[in-house]
């Protein structure tokens, strides 16, 4: 039931708005609203009692195991979320004076700083407000450093065909024509392919390291060679940054500009598809390209960076500061963890990721690359078990609902048929991981006795399986009152 | 080991599975020259109430304000159920919905949200919410220009919000798209209809018309669009959800209506905290549907006719489309939207309407009592919605810094973005305000003119 439903003319929450409708005499007549608005008129209960039986149909990371490829879903520490919502941080307006936010910009000082220890880059900003945002940043800069020094022939952004769809899509948001190269048998870039591409024309080249293949490029230090010899500048796409950090570090591998996914590595909740964030990280030749507002400390006083002191700035991307309630859930979170946490992360996302592949490889399962290590996710192939059962990578994820887990990323990267791109995630145990793999074998089971059931699920869900096709042919995007 | 549970036990046990002795081993494939030491750089970690402490002090440190600032960002009672519903595990720590089945609570929420939108509105359809309201007309104007195919230009008034427009510029330039700014009457503090005559001979993609504007000032919404639709320019509306219960929607503006209504969904709900994370809005006529950048979320049925709902027009999106997508943006504010929802359903039509009327009413109360006070007078004779723009008799940065002693933010000195008209004050007083505060904000201004 729609909370439209629940609505009856005249019911209303008293408690919640101005006892007295104040006059709106002075606002001339023709300006005025003649048309009702259809918002709900149920009470506080009706609207509590809708929303909480909703968020039941949801799985979350509160609930589930999500061992959802290239999307980091690890715990979200409650404390984040508390001490993020103090009141005194909430009532804050955004042009509110600097020295009546001196606290929260020392958190946002700090986690700069943090942010340019763990990257190895040389400045931060953190205004972006989601990682498709940071990476429209990270591309906007290298374009404003090719044309600072006159050079306007870089046309041409590099992505592998293993990249995330926000790559090419935010080359083109900027104005660049993209050019993808393959990817070899190993899961490498095709360094040949690389050096063929690059020229006089190369702005650059976007790379995700550990790739969204699960493994890391091996060549990195040479694609950076190659990329730089031709005057391109490298993005590092830090969607798997939880992979590395304190292992290696983007500066380290010779990346310009990266873009740091707080809602991944920095365990900010994804509250259902955002509010992300991701600051950017710049190497020193791109320091005054970067974004505005910056947080800048003078003594023990903490102030904006504005227009002014970076002339050169990409400008402003935000109405203000970027998602500043995310940035201090990041900042609380790493504070919590401190350098010894920070080394852990990747260190346990990486074991959890090697063992569950180790065991659903034993479980008889198809890695898609066996030969390599695992990074923090890695990628089963359903292929042979298509061609010889008809059950898809699609049935199975929708078959791992039935059994209580969150399906992994489907169908992605693009290049591995019939793919599961599985990300445990550190935070969870070795419990989760046994009980996970025990459900993928009785799926394989089933596979094999009882292929409808595989292919007829989800059966447990609030709903079986959705028609996507009349979603899109018959477009019912809102609700209408039935006349 | 902070929130990671294995035990010595388990890591032994995963590395046999494994074959290897080490979890350092894992990482053989990292070239060695790459590898770097410890992260020196990131202080030690903290407990859980040592981090308790430190964020109790810094937020004392900041302290409470009586705000009159608004500018985009508007203090607004939020109902205690919206966060503590918003909160909860199932939606706080929710991925993104592709997995429709496993995600119906998500999906229905924002079902709910696009047809309160689209209402409040006056549009056929809404997406399910972009980052905030600048970048939302960003992409606004980026879908404009799509769409009309022929023009690159963008006509932007100078009483759109200054940032929006800094943004609008940072984002559209990328494609070679042009931005030209329209001057405002700086008596009404209005666009004049009447000033589009000098633009007889040249293309737009779109005019934009923010309603009410950056100086709280309410345009002449109806002689705007229609002068857009003459030119064969689309009309893009920039307004105040707020207001939206009181005045036109965008989609009744003129003879045909605006075709794309966008702006800042904040006052919906969500709290000021410091300029983020809010959510903007987009709304459209049926025949752009397809041109809308972000997530849209459609009704459908499973395979049993019950009804359900899925992400939809997904070969918009550049997980489908990659290079050739609407835009590159993969995520909405699902959190935000939430709250957003449980806010508009807890006031319902009425009580929204309540709280924009009594915005409107005490800031003209404010206005009233302020220009009583010798060297203040209202810098505009246009209609206003919940805020205005005053000019002082001295530079306005000393007199905020007198009122901030006393606790009081008084508004937003415009000398940075409108050096112009002098010494100017933007004020705001939203139903948060009692009769009592805004007395004491007339004293506080006196005393420091006086």
């Amino acid at each position: 039931m729609l909370i439209f439903e629940h609505s009856r003319p005249g019911r209303r929450n008293y408690s919640q708005s101005p006892a007295a409708a104040a006059s709106t005499a002075k606002i001339p007549q023709n300006l005025l609203r003649k048309s009702p608005v259809l918002l709900p008129e149920v009470s506080e209960m009706d609207t509590v009692r809708h929303y909480t039986r909703l968020s039941q149909k949801n799985f979350s990371i509160d609930t589930e195991f999500y061992p959802l490829g290239s999307c980091t879903m690890k715990y979200n520490p409650r404390a984040c979320n508390s001490l993020a919502m103090l009141p005194q941080f909430l009532s804050r307006h955004p042009l509110a004076p600097e020295d009546t936010g001196q606290g929260f910009l020392a958190c946002m000082y700090e986690l700069q700083e943090t942010l340019k220890a763990v990257t190895g880059m040389a400045g931060v900003s953190l205004t972006p407000m989601a990682g498709a945002q940071g990476e429209l940043i990270g591309v906007m800069m290298i374009r404003a450093y090719h044309e600072s020094r006159g050079d306007f022939a870089r046309t041409e952004i590099i992505v592998p065909d293993a990249a995330h769809g926000t790559n090419p899509a935010t080359a083109v948001m900027c104005g660049f024509k993209v050019v993808e190269i393959a990817t070899d048998k190993e899961g490498n870039v095709d360094l040949a392919a690389l050096k063929a591409a690059v020229g006089p024309q190369t702005a650059g080249l976007m790379l995700t390291n550990p790739s969204t293949l699960g493994v890391f490029e091996k060549n990195v230090a040479e694609m950076s060679r190659v990329v730089h010899q031709a005057g391109g500048l490298l993005y590092y796409d830090g969607a798997n940054l939880n992979a590395v950090l304190g292992k290696v570090k983007p500066g380290d591998m010779g990346f310009d500009v990266i873009h740091i996914n707080l809602h991944k590595t920095f365990s900010t909740p994804h509250g259902g598809g955002g509010p992300g964030s991701a600051p950017v990280g710049v190497a020193e030749r791109l320091l005054p390209f970067m974004p505005i507002p910056i947080v800048a400390k003078e003594g023990d006083t903490y102030r904006w960076i504005s227009e002014k002191e970076k002339p050169q700035s990409i400008g402003r991307l935000s109405a203000h500061m970027g998602n500043a309630g995310v940035l201090l859930r990041a900042y609380i979170y790493i504070r919590l963890l401190g350098m010894h946490g920070m080394h852990r992360i990747s260190e346990f996302a990486t074991l959890n990721a090697n063992y569950l592949m180790a065991e659903l490889s034993k479980a008889g399962f198809e890695i898609a690359y066996p030969t390599r290590r695992a990074s923090h996710e890695f990628i089963v192939t359903l292929k042979d078990i298509k061609d010889k059962t008809g059950v898809t990578a699609m049935n199975l994820a929708k078959r791992l609902l039935d059994k209580g887990y969150h399906a992994p990323t489907t169908y992605f990267p693009m290049l591995v048929p019939e793919c599961l791109l599985i990300e445990p995630a550190e935070t969870e145990s070795k419990e989760t991981l046994d009980a996970f793999v025990k459900s993928m074998k009785e799926i394989l089971q089933e596979i094999e006795l009882q292929p409808d059931l595989v292919k007829g699920a989800p059966h447990t869900m609030p709903v079986r399986k959705l028609d996507d096709v009349k979603a899109a042919r018959e477009l019912d995007l809102a609700w209408k009152p039935s006349a | 080991m902070p929130f990671i549970p294995h035990t010595e036990e388990d890591i032994a046990e995963m590395l046999a599975s494994i074959g290897a002795k080490t979890i350092e081993e894992l990482f053989d494939e990292i070239p060695k020259e790459l590898v770097s030491g410890e992260l020196t750089g990131v202080p030690p970690g903290l407990s859980e109430m040592e981090i308790t402490r430190l964020m109790m002090e810094r937020a004392t440190t900041d302290g409470f304000y009586q705000n009159f600032i608004g500018a985009g960002a508007y203090e607004h009672h939020i109902p205690a159920a919206v966060w503590q519903i918003t909160t909860r595990g199932e939606f706080y720590s929710s991925y993104t919905p592709y997995q429709a089945e496993a995600s119906q609570g998500t999906l229905q929420l924002l079902y709910e949200y696009q047809t309160m939108m689209a209402s409040l509105t006056g549009m056929d359809v809404s997406n399910a919410s972009m980052y905030d309201g600048a970048t939302a007309l960003a992409e606004a104007a980026l879908m404009a220009v799509r769409s009309h195919k022929s023009s690159r230009r963008i006509l932007i008034p100078k009483t759109v919000h200054p940032v929006y427009r800094q943004v609008v510029r940072a984002i559209v330039s990328n494609q070679k798209i042009e931005v030209v700014e329209l001057p405002f009457n700086t008596q009404s503090g209005q666009v004049e209809p009447e000033s589009l005559s000098g633009f007889a001979n040249e293309d737009f993609a779109a005019l934009v018309i923010s309603q009410p504007n950056f100086f709280g000032v309410l345009e002449q919404v109806d002689a705007l669009t229609d002068w857009a639709h003459s030119k064969n320019a689309f009309a893009i509306g920039v307004v105040n959800p707020t207001a939206l219960a009181l005045l036109t929607p965008p989609g009744e503006w003129g003879s045909k209506g605006a075709d794309i209504a966008v702006g800042e969904g904040q006052p919906l709900g969500i709290p000021l905290s410091s300029g983020g994370p809010y959510f903007g809005f987009m709304a459209c006529k049926n025949d752009l549907v397809r041109q809308m950048p972000g997530r849209i979320i459609g009704r459908t049925t499973d395979l049993d006719n019950k009804p359900g709902f899925v992400l939809t027009l997904q070969a918009r999106e550049q997980h489908i489309r990659r290079s050739k997508a609407t835009s590159n943006i993969c995520t909405n504010q699902g959190l935000m939207v939430t709250a957003a929802t449980i806010f508009m359903s807890l006031l319902g039509p009425e009580g929204l309407r309540r709280v924009a009327a009594q915005s409107h009413a005490n800031t003209l109360e404010l206005v009233e009592q302020l220009e009583k006070i010798n060297g203040v007078k209202r810098a505009f004779s246009g209609p206003v919605f919940h805020e205005a723009a005053l000019t002082l008799s001295a530079p306005v940065a000393e007199i905020l810094s007198k009122l901030k002693q006393k606790g009081i933010l008084g508004g937003l000195d415009l000398q940075g973005h409108y050096p112009e008209l002098g010494n100017a004050l933007l004020v705001c007083a939203t139903e948060t305000k009692t009769t009592n505060d805004l007395q004491s904000y007339a004293e506080a201004l006196k005393h420091a003119l006086g």
